[in-house]
């Protein structure tokens, strides 16, 4: 059954694993409104390499999808706008490409997966023209063979009885069986890179794992870069190889992911490990961050972090931090591991 | 048509207990599209049935006219002038309703009356879904000054009113056929068809799956005729429906008026103006023409509002 992909992934040049696939340098992105200029990413750096694992993580609000559909191209402009930045897929600048050449990366070489995967499927094409759809539009196959290929896909992504359903509507699936095919579409062209915007938010926690287990399983395969974007703490220790935190905006702390766990080296990053439930806390009042994330219109001057940050000083409310490279105790760099606040030794070592 | 109805009405016989059995019995049955759903749903509604019968008959009489009559609608053999012939014995010669001031047969007129009617119905339709469609998507997909410079000529053209802008469109025609009040209906009516599928595409193009489709490298075009064609659809096609009738009875109205059709054009609409004269000698001669007129447009409104409900889920 397999053959037909394997001999695409063979034409295809594939990244070697390792290589840095995307890289975002300074992104800034903010949307004029009626209210004023939200600023809703000011300032993000991260990178991917391929078969590598990035998980982006924050509150609603932190630009963390933002940061992401610019990735795409998908923003909505106006009223959002790139004021500065770069985005790096392989090396070239994706912000100073035509539009004709963006969408040709689109599905081809990066592909995204939606948070809900009902309202990302249209309603009115059954499930196997949609995912067949990506082989006519792309690869210009007949409507016979992107058929037999959706059925293809359908099968990788473990879907029971896939010749019987490909013709069913997105309706008449359960949301666990929605996802996956939301995943096979993704995967359909064998992109370098998948950014997956909340995959299993809508989905109960059972089934988040088997989908979760099921991107991580297809993604060793085919060597993707993978980025994973969520506010779920959880649904991020099992598969991904490091962190990006972001708050207001910017990225607060980025760490390889069981670095971050053990030893969070920035107070929001301490907060939001703090507030996670355990069983040993049983009886007790569950930690809460003070305060409410910061209005995008006005970013509090300083650390935009201060106003909720116990260990707040002059310093912080006046002056924005630098992302900083974290040393151990004795000064020796940790690799991959930065964090923006001042105090950043202090929540460390302190 | 009509063999559609009758082929597939025992069909739905036998699928009705099928709906109503074990979920595994409805897993089994073939998937249903929106379209193949609303056809289902349309069958059980008297309503529909009423108007679609209505309505096959109507194009029958369009299509095939000697079917109904053997008599020549333009005949005119003036010893049968309604006021030389009691009425009531033609009913047993074919000439079920009389004649008119001419001596032609009322009831043949009757038959090839309808040709213009759906001709002129259909095509003012057609033309104005197109039309109004391609202009409604446009301004709804791209928005900003696309959407401004749309919108606004659409609502210059909306306040031109229909009947005094035909009048003057028409008028410019030294011959005026079935396409020259086809034309004259379709430059005024395309505004309604651009309204409502701007307003339509707006809504289903903030939707997940368009973003979705853009992010997974679909092209425009394929996004809009693809993607968001399909879901914007259907208020167009119920607004159309309804509005079939309508354009009908504007047509008869313009041949009341005698800007629309002419002889030796058949049209109910310059039926009802010459036997309108002769009201209290003939008042047969008015009747059957106007009649039809308004079964004709009653069918189209009724079909409508049945398409509607099986389109709209809100209203289910």
């Amino acid at each position: 059954m397999t053959t037909a992909l394997e001999k695409t992934t063979a034409a295809k040049d594939r990244p070697v694993p390792g290589t840095p696939l995307l890289e975002v340098r300074d992104l800034h992105v903010e949307f004029k409104t009626r209210d004023g200029v939200a600023k809703a990413v000011n300032g993000v750096n991260y990178s991917v390499a391929a078969g590598e694992t990035l998980a982006v993580l924050g509150e609603s609000g932190s630009g963390k999808s933002v940061t992401a559909q610019t990735i795409m191209g998908i923003l909505d402009m106006p009223p959002g706008r790139i004021t500065s930045g770069e985005i790096l897929f392989r090396g070239q600048d994706m912000l100073k490409m035509s539009g004709e050449e963006r969408r040709k990366i689109r599905g081809r070489k990066i592909a995204m997966i939606f948070q809900d995967a009902l309202s990302s499927l249209n309603p009115v094409l059954s499930v196997g023209y949609q995912l067949g759809e990506m082989f006519r539009v792309h690869q210009g196959l007949s409507k016979k063979e992107a058929k037999a290929k959706a059925i293809e896909l359908m099968d990788r992504v473990r879907i029971p009885a896939a010749a019987q359903r490909v013709n069913d509507y997105p309706h008449q699936f359960s949301g666990g069986m929605r996802q996956r095919i939301m995943i096979a579409m993704a995967l359909a062209l064998e992109p370098d890179l998948i950014i997956a915007d909340e995959p299993t938010t809508a989905l109960d926690v059972t089934v988040q794992a088997q989908v979760m287990d099921l991107l991580a399983e297809l993604q060793a395969e085919y060597h993707m870069g993978l980025i994973l974007i969520t506010h779920d703490l959880g649904v991020v220790a099992d598969v991904a190889d490091k962190i990006a935190v972001m708050y207001a905006g910017r990225i607060v702390e980025t760490a390889p992911v069981h670095d971050l766990y053990a030893n969070p080296a920035h107070p929001y990053t301490e907060g939001l490990l703090r507030s996670i439930p355990r069983l040993d806390q049983k009886g007790e009042e569950l930690y809460a961050i003070k305060g409410l994330p910061p209005n995008l219109y006005k970013v509090p001057a300083g650390c935009a972090f201060n106003p909720r940050c116990d260990a707040a000083t002059d310093l912080c409310r006046t002056e924005s931090p630098a992302l900083h490279q974290v040393t151990d105790r004795d000064g020796a760099e940790l690799a991959g591991r930065k964090s923006a606040c001042h105090f950043w030794k202090e929540t460390l070592h302190g | 048509m009509p063999d559609m109805i009758e082929k597939t009405a025992p069909a739905g016989e036998n699928a009705i207990p099928a709906q109503r059995g074990t979920a595994a019995e409805a897993k089994a049955e073939k998937p249903r599209s929106l379209g193949l759903d609303a056809w289902h749903d349309l069958r059980k509604r008297p309503v529909f049935v009423i108007s679609a019968v209505l309505i096959v008959l109507l194009v029958l009489f369009a299509i095939a006219p000697s079917l109904f009559t053997s008599v020549d609608p333009r005949a005119g053999d003036l010893r049968n002038h309604y006021l030389t012939k009691p009425n009531y014995l033609h009913f047993f010669q074919g000439d079920w309703f009389g004649y008119d001031g001419q001596g032609r047969s009322i009831y043949a007129r009757m038959i090839y009356g309808a040709r213009a009617s759906v001709v002129v119905g259909i095509c003012v339709t057609a033309g104005v879904t197109v039309l109004g469609g391609l202009l409604g998507m446009i301004a709804g997909y791209y928005g900003g000054w696309v959407d401004t410079i749309v919108s606004r000529f659409t609502d210059m053209v909306f306040g031109i009113p229909l009947l005094l802008g035909a009048l003057v469109i028409l008028n410019a025609f030294q011959v005026r056929t079935v396409w020259s009040v086809v034309f004259a209906l379709v430059v005024l009516g395309w505004t309604q068809m651009t309204r409502v599928m701007r307003g339509s595409v707006i809504t289903v193009k903030q939707s997940d799956y368009v973003t979705a489709a853009k992010a997974l490298g679909a092209g425009t075009g394929r996004i809009m005729f693809k993607h968001i064609l399909p879901n914007a659809i259907a208020p167009v096609i119920v607004v159309a429906t309804i509005a079939l009738g309508g354009y009908i009875a504007t047509e008869a109205t313009l041949s009341f008026l005698g800007i629309g059709l002419q002889d030796p054009t058949i049209s109910w609409g310059i039926d009802i103006n010459s036997a309108q004269k002769v009201i209290r000698q003939a008042p047969f001669a008015l009747f059957f023409p106007a009649g039809m007129l308004s079964v004709t447009v009653l069918a189209f409104i009724m079909l409508g509002d049945a398409v509607r409900d099986a389109l709209d889920p809100k209203l289910r």
